[in-house]
């Protein structure tokens, strides 16, 4: 189990590095930084001042070693267009995007979870075939269009909800709603599957022949084993929404680090967008990681062996 | 001796294949009763309808299910499940994958006496480890705190009849115990069920295709074939004087020393178990039976052909002696 | 296991699943207005007339037959629009999913057949691509490099062959390990015949159920990536870059923005029809 995890986290350390260089890699793509930052405006003399500024006469090697050093103790330099630090500008947005994660996340599980069991228990009826519909409008539905219906319809025609910004819970309903429906069609598919595989298997015969409840036949002995590929998704499907929110934080304007990397490309501001790529990379990589903790925290046969 | 378990022309189809095919069979109190016949004859499923475990889809139909005097064909699933585990229990077939591998043996026998008796947990965990080692289990404060995967393949069976036994049940239906298990483990969980018969007076339906465990543990045997008991009679009756042609071709399979001879072939029984469909009328066994006429495609009669000793067929009883002769 | 040619069995079974039928025709339908829209649209995509602007669709009051489905801000026909828009949602769409189908697939018969050190690396690429955030990832391209449709189809194809690995990884393991792979292997045959022969013909299926998934979310991050202006630049009539030039209409005139987003759902919802419909007769396991 020790070594499981050892070797689990060496990968992640490994990979980590990886996206680092790519990260820098990202930014070298355009050609010639310098002119990128400078802007369309700028002369010869403000191009070579930026070079000199911010060390990319020097080779290629140095700057990136320079950068890695600097990177892994949290310093990704100055943001050009917020003349702030990096790790300050993401920090203060960090909350905005974790809290939609996290909104997100659990509405999808809300959603998906009594969904996923409920078709599983009824499999092959129509309760079943309206939640495979579901699960698939969920997956064709394009996230930032779903986020301007709800918009007109919520917000606009009855009112209910503010259309943008982050003042207070209720900002966070309909982009939580927007996040939720790209997570819903996996995690209801794989609850649904697992809890067949689960309600089909012999220790689910053994509870009914010992007399149990139906809820406990299909909570304590079923979802338990069900939830255990769910939990892992679910890690999984947060890092995919937090890589994902670029474009709802867009839609709503709500201030986390999807907007703030919006805002950077469109300000040519690469610190900050490096740094937003690699802190999204790093937080997936900890939730997978959590992910395979999580594992063996609910698969007895894991934690034992 | 009242019976404890009645069941009276039991009919089940599932989908298009009629199961089983109006089965009667009766339990007495502090009896084994073996119930035996080639895998797909229906002998799993008329366990499982007695015990109202049928998969879905299924359908059951009985002129009679009485347990303990009691008519519980018409019980529900919320009745039957308080019957179940606690007065009627039941072990099965493979032992590997019966237990839930997310808790630990304690945790799943104790729920049983929590669910039907609401005793404290305290007091659950005793009786769990009392039965633990009543079953021949060494360590059982140990073995209570495992997970299943933590045990072998006999000790895990040998947890499932301590489970089954917590609430103290009347009758116990126990589906194939040994078949996943080593001989060896086999003779071993046999004798165990036999001594806790003897010491609890349990009634116990034990199924099987296994003659060898028939001739060592069973008082009364039922020969069931294509959904049908076709011949059913005391132990010895039953292996002395056999009468219907299914039995005596399932008893001329197996080996018994000093009966047969060296080099001389075993009997076999050509064919298979067909699938009966709804609406099959007649003997299931006539396209495979030397002896069959065509009064066979009818109704057959019920006959005893001795005391305590009945017969489905419509051969007269010693029918194989005038032959001989 | 079935080869590449779908036994007739199968084929008929297809055809009585209402899934994989609609979904057909759904796709089909968009295929043919993406090859034919030159010949199809009722005006030019890309004619401005600014008489006739956010003229609403025929069915809703104050529309005209001259425009069945209504101008855009700036007098272009709607319905031209949208049928250039389904072009290029199908190009993207399929190019895409032969790019990411190229890299994902050899990544992953490599690592499958390979195993050992080769299957370690295929793994780590595997793990290292999907911590990557795709759509910020394109977005950040396509600001450096400037984006075009070509960039587009670049991007994402490089950003989307996961999947594909995951797939071709599983199955050739399990088909390398079938017993009569075994025997011809013993039988001394050569790897490029076990490859081409065994292993590519009985993934193949497999690899058409993530296709059409694939193509669905090529499709949709497409859009997303146009929507924010950074995908297919305009003038091209890209559905995202529809609804993005007709959101600061869409509080007044919302059927601005529903039209082109209806048509991106139900394109998408038929390539994933059709893909779940392959799914279910296949059996392709994409739990993860």
């Amino acid at each position: 189990m020790l070594r499981f995890i050892l070797r689990r986290f060496t990968v992640a350390v490994l990979v980590a590095l990886t996206v680092l260089t790519l990260a820098f890699l990202l930014t070298r793509l355009s050609g010639d930084l310098a002119i990128s930052i400078a802007g369309p405006n700028a002369t010869a003399a403000d191009v070579e001042t930026i070079r000199q500024v911010y060390g990319l006469n020097r080779p290629l090697v140095v700057q990136y070693f320079d950068w890695l050093g600097r990177a892994v103790q949290g310093d990704f330099g100055e943001s050009f267009f917020f003349r702030d630090r990096v790790a300050n500008l993401i920090a203060s947005r960090m909350g905005v995007t974790i809290t939609l994660g996290l909104v997100g996340l659990a509405i999808a599980l809300v959603v998906s979870l009594p969904l996923g069991i409920l078709a599983a228990v009824r499999e092959g009826s129509w309760v079943d075939r309206a939640v495979s519909l579901v699960a698939l409008v969920g997956q064709a539905m394009p996230s930032f269009w779903l986020g301007l219906v709800l918009m007109i319809t919520f917000g606009l025609n009855l009112g209910w909800l503010p259309i943008s910004g982050t003042g207070s819970w209720e900002h966070y309903v309909m982009p939580g709603v927007v996040l939720a429906f790209s997570a819903i069609p996996s995690l209801t598919r794989l609850t649904r599957s697992g809890m067949i595989e689960a309600l089909s298997s012999d220790y689910i015969r053994t509870a009914r022949a010992k007399g149990l409840s139906r809820l406990s036949i299909l909570v304590k002995h079923g979802f338990r084993n069900a939830a255990i590929p769910v939990v892992s998704i679910a890690a999984v499907q947060l890092g995919f929404m937090l890589g994902g929110s670029i474009v709802i934080e867009t839609v709503f304007a709500l201030h986390g680090i999807g907007y703030l990397a919006w805002e950077s490309i469109s300000k040519n501001d690469f610190p900050v967008v490096q740094a937003v790529v690699l802190v999204l990379a790093l937080i997936y990589i900890a939730l997978t990681l959590l992910a395979d903790l999580l594992n063996a925290v609910l698969d007895p046969r894991l934690r034992t062996s | 001796m009242s019976a404890l378990l009645e069941v009276q022309d039991l009919r089940v189809t599932i989908g298009s294949t009629a199961a089983v095919r109006g089965a009667s069979l009766a339990v007495n109190k502090g009896e084994t009763h073996c119930l035996v016949g080639e895998s797909g004859c229906g002998k799993s499923i008329t366990a499982l309808s007695v015990m109202g475990l049928l998969p879905r889809g299924a359908k059951r139909e009985t002129t009679a299910l009485r347990f303990a005097g009691e008519e519980i064909g018409h019980f529900g699933e919320r009745e039957m499940s308080r019957l179940r585990g606690d007065r009627m229990a039941m072990i099965f077939q493979e032992p590997m994958t019966s237990l839930n591998p997310a808790y630990t043996v304690g945790s799943q026998m104790t729920e049983v006496l929590r669910r039907h008796r609401g005793t404290p947990r305290a007091q659950a965990v005793d009786r769990a480890a009392e039965l633990l080692a009543r079953v021949g289990i060494t360590a059982p404060g140990l073995r209570l705190g495992q997970y299943p995967h933590q045990l072998s393949g006999g000790l895990r069976q040998r947890v499932m009849i301590a489970m089954a036994l917590m609430c103290d049940p009347e009758l116990l239906i126990a589906d194939e115990p040994t078949t996943a298990l080593d001989v060896t483990v086999q003779a071993q969980i046999l004798r165990l069920l036999a001594t806790l018969q003897k010491d609890l007076g349990l009634g116990i339906l034990l199924i099987t295709h296994d003659l060898g465990i028939v001739a060592r543990v069973a008082d009364r045997v039922s020969v069931m074939y294509a959904g049908e008991v076709v011949e059913s009679a005391p132990t010895a009756t039953l292996f002395a004087a056999p009468e219907h042609p299914y039995t005596r071709g399932l008893l001329s399979c197996v080996p018994v020393p000093g009966k047969v001879k060296r080099d001389e072939p075993l009997g076999s029984i050509p064919g298979v178990v067909p699938r009966m469909r709804p609406g099959f009328t007649g003997c299931g066994f006539r396209d495979r039976c030397g002896q069959a006429s065509p009064a066979c495609e009818g109704t057959l009669p019920r006959q005893q052909a001795g005391p305590d000793h009945e017969l489905l067929c419509t051969l007269a009883p010693g029918w194989h002696g005038r032959n001989a002769a | 296991m079935s080869g590449a040619a779908l036994p007739a069995g199968r084929g008929a079974a297809l055809l009585r699943n209402p899934g994989f039928v609609v979904g057909a025709a759904i796709v089909g339908l968009a295929a043919v207005l993406a090859l034919f829209a030159p010949w199809i649209v009722p005006y030019d995509p890309f004619a401005i007339d600014l008489e006739r602007r956010l003229v609403p669709p025929s069915f809703m009051e104050g529309g005209s037959t001259r425009n069945l489905l209504g101008t855009d801000q700036l007098g272009r026909d709607y319905l031209s629009r949208l049928i250039y828009g389904a072009r290029i949602s199908m190009l993207i769409g399929v190019l895409t999913v032969i790019t990411s189908g190229i890299i994902g697939t050899t990544l992953g018969v490599l690592g499958g057949f390979y195993g050992g050190r080769v299957d370690d690396a295929v793994m780590f690429a595997i793990t290292t691509r999907l911590s990557i955030p795709a759509v910020l990832v394109a977005l950040a391209v396509a600001a450096l490099r400037g984006s075009s449709l070509m960039l587009v189809v670049l991007v994402l194809g490089l950003l989307l062959w996961d999947r594909f690995a995951v797939v071709a990884r599983s199955t050739t393991m399990q088909i390398r390990n079938l017993d009569y792979v075994a025997a011809a292997w013993c039988a001394g045959v050569s790897r490029w015949w076990v490859l081409t022969r065994e292993v590519l013909p009985n993934i193949a299926t497999h690899l058409a159920v993530v296709a059409t998934l694939e193509m669905a979310l090529a499709i949709l991050l497409e859009a997303a990536l146009s929507f924010l202006g950074l995908g297919v630049p305009a003038p091209l009539p890209s559905w995202g870059l529809m609804i993005s030039e007709a959101k600061d209409y869409m509080f007044f005139t919302p059927w601005v923005i529903v039209i082109p987003g209806l048509a991106l759902f139900v394109l998408v919802l038929g390539v994933n029809l059709l893909g779940d419909a392959l799914r279910d007769m296949m059996g392709t396991d994409l739990s993860r």
